[in-house]
């Protein structure tokens, strides 16, 4: 029987089911303790980017090629037939017809799953708008299971913009399938949206919020940091708040021996520098392990076994 | 004794009765029942003995399908949908959320797809306590259906 990806479209984490996370997480594991070069020998993927992205699009082409495979497409939507006025409809029609897979950024929030309705090969969101972004979701599942042996039953701080960091929104639908627990910690203006803490009562998960940073460290595994962005507050505003969400190394004196410190980057001055030399920094093997992941993804859409 | 109709009967066609007073422009609007060129009716803020007053839709020549039907439930639960031949009622619509409503609404969220491309809109209706909640099958987002309502 093929595996349950295979052929599929990668849209949305809500399409996963818990069976499949812990099937692209094992095989990203895998992949990463015995590389393979053979997984997409003589496969072609479209990369087409519409918003430019350095990790993303590298870290997917990285894994393309280290697999064997061979990639086309383009970094930047600004020279493409959408610029003339293609739809993007007509433009997945063709590249669809091209290759094996389609990797997409784009900057309207559903164009992946509009892709996906157009495209004769599977559709893989690599990003659209402020909506879904399933890759940094694989890879942070990957992380956590690294460094924690399993997914199940986890404390879990999410720290800084919660409201519009769409990396939040789909790693909580995601763990929200393993039981685990967890502190959102924000500024009261960039809280965790209503309608995702409503899905989290829906499913009887326990969540807490909290404005100290400091508090939450001694409770919990993972400490999942994001940046809280200048621009959404006015001056005296940001005043207010700054500081109060920057992880500095001192902070972490009370820390679980096993809390990892996860990051989707870029960073700005939300962990400070001194942080990445204790052992609680996870960031930067986080972001390396986003090729792994989308090598166990693209492996399994592309293979009927791996 | 005289009895007078307010609302003239119907020969052949669909009635729309017991739609909340105040409601009867909106359901006209959203399900373009004037579009058709066939002969509307209606009448608001009626005297009801359930309702104290309602808006009633009389329109004439179209029989509106169930699916139709459900898509009014998101605007009036309570409504009764009744298709009538030769002044008589031949089919009585019970009214069920649907699961799903493709084409009415146009997303609230500008940035969403569905506006630059030449596809449906299309929502999964969910009910949340007091309010339903529509979800855009594209951008994934979320929204109270009065919202959703407006829009268009």
């Amino acid at each position: 029987m093929p595996n349950p990806l295979y052929r599929k479209h990668i849209i949305s984490i809500p399409d996963f089911s818990r069976a499949e996370l812990e099937l692209v997480v094992a095989t990203a594991a895998r992949l990463k303790a015995a590389p393979r070069d053979d997984l997409l020998q003589g496969r072609l993927v479209a990369s087409c980017f519409f918003e430019p992205s350095t990790r993303t699009r590298l870290s997917f082409e990285t894994a393309v090629q280290r697999l064997g495979g061979r990639v086309i497409g383009f970094a930047d939507g600004g020279n493409t037939s959408a610029k003339k006025g293609e739809t993007l409809a007509d433009t997945v029609r063709i590249i669809s017809s091209y290759t094996d897979a389609m990797v997409m950024r784009h900057p309207k929030e559903g164009a992946a799953r509009l892709a996906s309705e157009f495209s004769a090969v599977p559709i893989i969101n690599g990003g659209d708008g402020s909506n879904q972004h399933p890759t940094q979701t694989l890879l942070d599942l990957f992380s956590i299971v690294e460094t924690q042996g399993t997914m199940e039953n986890l404390s879990i701080a999410f720290v800084g913009d919660l409201k519009y960091g769409r990396t939040v929104h789909s790693l909580t639908q995601a763990l929200s399938l393993f039981n685990c627990r967890f502190f959102f910690v924000s500024p009261e203006a960039l809280a965790m949206p209503e309608y995702l803490c409503q899905e989290l009562d829906e499913k009887g998960i326990n969540y807490t919020f909290s404005n100290s940073l400091e508090d939450v460290i001694p409770e919990v595994d993972i400490l999942y940091m994001t940046r809280v962005q200048r621009e959404r507050f006015d001056e005296a505003e940001f005043k207010k708040i700054q500081g109060k969400f920057v992880l500095r190394a001192e902070m972490l004196a009370q820390a679980r021996p096993n809390m990892k410190i996860l990051h989707p980057l870029p960073r700005v001055d939300e962990i400070e520098t001194a942080v990445d030399a204790t052992p609680y920094a996870y960031y930067f093997e986080q972001a390396r392990n986003g090729v792994f992941a989308r090598q166990a993804l693209l492996a399994l859409v592309l293979n009927e076994t791996v | 004794m005289q009895y007078t109709r307010t609302v003239e009967a119907l020969k052949q066609g669909t009635v729309i009765d017991h739609i909340p007073a105040g409601q009867g422009l909106t359901i006209l609007r959203l399900f373009r029942l004037a579009d058709s060129g066939e002969r509307v009716t209606v009448g608001l803020n009626l005297s009801s003995r359930h309702m104290g007053s309602k808006d009633i839709i009389k329109v004439e020549n179209i029989a509106l399908s169930e699916e139709q039907a459900n898509e009014l439930a998101l605007f009036a639960p309570r409504a009764t949908v009744n298709v009538i031949e030769n002044f008589e009622v031949v089919k009585k619509h019970p009214l069920t959320l649907p699961e799903a409503i493709e084409g009415i609404f146009a997303c609230p969220n500008s940035n969403c797809i569905s506006h630059t491309e030449s596809v449906n809109s299309y929502f999964y209706v969910k009910p949340s306590h007091n309010d339903t909640k529509m979800k855009c099958k594209y951008c994934e987002k979320v929204f109270s259906k009065d919202i959703v309502a407006e829009v268009r």
